[in-house]
């Protein structure tokens, strides 16, 4: 129930934010609507069977800040790259271990992997991401696991 | 003050489409399919974040900035998750990793299993 | 005062940089070369589009940027099933365990 109500709220929050518009009737609109995504949700849930998860946590909002410096330096690195003349590409693969229990922990791991250029999730089985590195630098970065352990740390909620 | 936001915006745009161009023309040099993936990821990240900061700082605190705060979120949601569904239909498919890429990655693993 | 305004440079770099991802999609050479730069066009067409609703001064293009970026990844989503499987209503275990 508790989800339901956080679900129509989000949504409301949304419709507000990008219709602008407060006459009543166009309110009414707005609540039909989110009803209707409301229903459509709570139907869906009960046939998917993926688990109920409690993203994002507030913890997640911590860790957006050091991803994007992430994806700024990998961007500038892989900028360097593609402008130097001899374009000094040593492409390689590398085998990564996420420690995260949840799908979704290992959904946001190989996200950030993808983010950040340099380094592309190929193929997520168990507990192995394969992961496609453009140079030595970035392939010993993602190999070192400091995403893994960051993410590890948002989803055991610390 | 609003002459530094105005200065701000144009640096962020013009960054914000260096990267873009850069990242295709980095579609256009790399050798193969992977390689080109890199330099596609790079226009949708820092490209399409630093021109999408650009617009909000001209449009202040307004209904318009939480929309184009939307796409940015939308954009940094899906990119690398249709990015990843292309990756991994490609890597079922078999598009070749390159010599250098498997000759590289032997070593890689190596010196995983000594960690 | 400046020749160009920022919105106007902007968009010439984007549509620089489309051309080139249309270059890069025609060029190949495998089909999912194609895929990696018709993604990367529809990306920077999201953006085009923001900036354009800039440009002309109706934010309100937003809107359609906003869906063009959700139509644009089920749209990937789309093709690259179509690619694998030849149609779209096909499992994805089955198919391929």
């Amino acid at each position: 129930m508790s989800r339901t109500l956080t679900t129509a709220f989000l949504l409301f929050s949304v419709w507000l934010l990008w219709s602008g518009h407060t006459e009543p009737l166009l309110l009414a609109f707005g609540v039909i609507s989110v009803a209707c995504v409301v229903l459509i949700t709570r139907r869906m849930d009960r046939i998917s069977g993926v688990e109920q998860s409690d993203w994002p946590r507030a913890s997640f909002f911590l860790y957006l800040p050091w991803l994007v410096w992430q994806i700024l330096k990998s961007n500038i690195d892989v900028a360097r790259i593609i402008l130097s003349r001899g374009l000094p590409i040593s492409p390689r693969l590398v085998q990564v271990t996420s420690s995260q229990r949840t799908a979704t922990g290992k959904v946001i791991h190989a996200n950030s992997i993808t983010l950040t250029p340099g380094t592309l999730s190929l193929d997520v089985r168990d507990d192995q991401i394969l992961v496609h590195a453009l140079t030595v630098a970035s392939a010993e970065e993602v190999a070192a696991g400091e995403i893994d352990r960051r993410v590890t740390r948002i989803e055991r909620g610390h | 003050m609003s002459v530094f936001i105005d200065i701000a915006a144009w640096v962020c745009l013009v960054a914000g489409v260096s990267f873009c161009i850069i990242g295709a023309v980095g579609l256009l040099r790399m050798p193969d399919f992977w390689t080109r993936a890199h330099a596609a990821g790079m226009t949708d990240t820092m490209g399409a974040g630093l021109i999408l900061l650009g617009l909000m700082l001209e449009a202040g605190l307004t209904l318009v900035t939480v929309k184009l705060f939307m796409v940015l979120v939308f954009l940094y949601l899906t990119g690398p998750t249709a990015g990843h569904a292309l990756f991994r239909a490609a890597h079922a498919y078999g598009i070749p990793f390159g010599e250098a890429a498997l000759e590289n990655s032997k070593l890689a693993g190596r010196s995983d299993a000594a960690e | 005062m400046l020749p160009l305004s920022m919105f106007e440079v902007a968009m010439a770099g984007i549509l620089v940089t489309m051309l080139i991802a249309l270059v890069a999609a025609v060029r190949g050479p495998t089909v999912f070369d194609r895929l990696l730069a018709i993604n990367m066009f529809g990306t920077k067409t999201v953006l085009l589009i923001a900036v354009a609703g800039f440009l002309m001064g109706r934010p309100e293009w937003l809107d359609l940027a906003l869906v063009y970026v959700l139509v644009n990844f089920i749209g990937a989503i789309a093709v690259l099933k179509f690619v694998r499987f030849g149609n779209l209503a096909s499992d994805d275990h089955e198919a391929s365990s």
